[in-house]
């Protein structure tokens, strides 16, 4: 199964769903085909996309919208905003290559801050799949529902099989630790899993949890990480502003606790474009850099 | 279109005006760009879409999307008339309680979609437009967009995409009442050619007075105007029409007025001497 394909079965079986594009095809090149007059391109015009996907859902239709993340979030955010939140509509937003994943592209292209921006509108759901696995796992219950929500694409194959369905508003909780705890969604969750081994080389109790669904957020799986484990890590690649870290932050201030937090993301700045391995060896995002870094922070907070 | 129909038409027009007049105090609303498409949505709510009060949520009905949604007050003013709502309702402008406002939104039967940001309501058209085309349906969708409007790039898009996709249930209806906000669009963001530059987009155009029930009658029955292309039609108007006193004036763009300038203004409309209206502008916009 691919990602093209579940969205070819899932639209075959059920003509709610139509396909629609800002002419970003890469994953998609075979929809027009089987889908037919299903699959809509509306070209380079992402504000128009957008406000054509509320108006066949005003009608009963369950839109996907598969764009480029940083033109998707940020080109057509007050439509997203004002037909869709304000609509309460359920709209698909399927954003393509977004974080670390627009690796070579350059700033232009970084959705960096797309998390903040999409969780701040009112009625929409966010989520950020750890591989391919856990994606396909995930889509056809996003799809199914009948919420909007934003997907952070990651079409990425790892070795490992998520075990848990997938449920909206519920995490991961890959292992638990005493020492401390990752908090990671998207394409990092692969690095986490080895800075997690890093770490234990080390001697020390790691726990890794995957939030998948960032909003809504499984504030009990996050919670009980908090009371586990002597530090919680906070790892994206995404703004500190706005992000996993805020999330947290939010969390603990509205239940009254506190937390020794490291957070690991992008500090205020974009990052350095290459292809997606050198960014994460630039950028510190490795399982190896990762766990250096936490483990530095550990020993300067004891 | 017969005298007498005409008669009705341009009486029922004139009620609207009068809830429009009505809502330009104790608070106040944008009254000048609501007077300039009166005409228009007394015409196409008074017989001519396939809508009634009671089949407001009906799959098989035509689509009338308020783009320019500050001119809501005429809407409310069309509604309250021809019993999608109730008149009383008109008396909640601006309270917490209801959902009568400066802009339209849902929960105000026959409204199909919410709007105030300019530049949406062509796009979520092109959206019904496109499934009324897939389940084989003759619903005609409609979009009032103002010309000030016509600014933001967003329509141009849709424009674009209507064109390409050859929608011919798809009408851009424009109310070209020659204003901005406060400056003339002409003075600021010229648009004319304006039918020209429809044309060069892909579209079937036709341009007439938004004020002459004749025209707009010979015009909308007319559509689509061609097979395979989108149709525009640019109503030219005036804004403020109605009342001589205010129109086309760019300081009478969002007005609230006192309840003797209200009084002054519907015996204006109704024939009497023109009112003598000190209140300043308001600035929302």
């Amino acid at each position: 199964m691919s990602y093209e394909k579940l969205i070819g079965e899932m639209a075959l079986a059920d003509e709610r769903f139509i396909v629609l594009t800002a002419e970003n095809r890469a994953l998609i090149r075979n929809l027009p085909t089987v889908l037919g007059p299903r699959f809509i391109d509306t070209g380079i015009t992402e504000q128009c996309m957008i406000g054509a996907a509320a108006g066949l859902a005003l009608r009963g239709r369950t839109p996907i919208v598969h764009a480029l993340s940083a033109f998707l979030t940020m080109r057509a955010f007050e439509f997203i905003r004002t037909d869709v939140g304000l609509g309460n509509l359920p709209v698909k937003l399927s954003s393509f290559v977004p974080g670390f994943l627009s690796d070579g592209n350059g700033p232009t292209h970084q959705a960096v801050e797309d998390v903040a921006l999409m969780r701040g509108i009112p009625n929409m759901q966010v989520f950020a799949p750890a591989d391919e696995d856990d994606l396909l796992k995930a889509l056809p219950t996003i799809w199914n529902s009948p919420h909007a929500s934003y997907v952070r694409l990651n079409t990425r194959k790892t070795d490992f099989i998520h075990v848990n369905d997938f449920e909206i508003g519920k995490a991961e909780v890959v292992a638990e630790g005493r020492d401390v705890t990752i908090l990671v969604y998207g394409l990092l969750f692969e690095q986490a899993l080895l800075a997690k081994v890093e770490m234990e080389k080390q001697g020390l109790s790691v726990g890794l949890v995957n939030l998948r669904s960032l909003k809504p957020l499984d504030s009990n799986a996050v919670l009980s990480a908090v009371g586990r484990s002597s530090f919680i890590v906070t790892l994206e690649d995404h703004f500190r502003i706005g992000g996993l870290y805020s999330i947290l932050a939010e969390l603990l201030l509205e239940s009254q606790q506190t937390a020794k937090v490291i957070p690991i993301s992008l500090n205020d700045r974009w990052f350095r474009p290459a292809l997606l391995p050198a960014v994460l060896e630039h950028e510190g995002f490795t399982g190896k850099k990762i766990a250096q870094r936490i483990t530095e922070k550990m020993t300067q907070h004891v | 279109m017969t005298l007498e129909q005409k008669k009705e038409m341009s009486d029922l027009a004139l009620r609207v005006r009068g809830h429009v007049v009505r809502l330009s105090g104790n608070g106040g609303c944008f009254i000048g760009a609501s007077l300039s498409c009166a005409d228009i949505m007394t015409y196409l709510y008074n017989g001519f879409l396939n809508i009634a009060p009671d089949r407001t949520e009906n799959p098989d009905r035509d689509f009338f999307f308020l783009s320019k949604g500050h001119d809501v007050p005429a809407l409310y003013g069309v509604f309250a008339e021809l019993g999608y709502i109730d008149k009383s309702r008109l008396a909640h402008h601006l309270s917490p309680n209801d959902s009568i406002y400066w802009h339209p939104n849902r929960n105000v039967p026959g409204v199909e979609f919410h709007s105030g940001s300019l530049g949406h309501l062509p796009a979520v058209a092109i959206g019904v437009a496109l499934d009324v085309r897939l389940r084989g349906g003759d619903n005609r969708v409609m979009v009032l967009t103002g010309d000030g409007e016509l600014d933001e790039g967003s329509v141009w898009e849709a424009l674009l995409v209507a064109s390409a996709y050859k929608l011919n249930n798809w009408t851009l209806v424009v109310d070209r009442n020659h204003f901005q906000a406060n400056v003339r669009t002409e003075e600021l963001i010229p648009l004319e050619p304006l039918a020209a530059k429809f044309e060069a987009f892909g579209c079937s155009v036709r341009r007439i007075n938004g004020h002459d029930f004749d025209q707009l009658d010979e015009t909308f029955r007319a559509l689509p105007f061609h097979a395979e292309k989108p149709s525009v039609i640019i109503c030219d108007t005036v804004r403020g029409q109605g009342l001589p006193s205010i129109s086309e004036r760019a300081d009478r763009w969002f007005c609230n007025f006192s309840d003797n300038e209200v009084d002054q203004l519907l015996d204006e409309l109704n024939g009497k001497d023109g009112a003598n209206i000190i209140s300043e502008t308001l600035t929302v916009r």
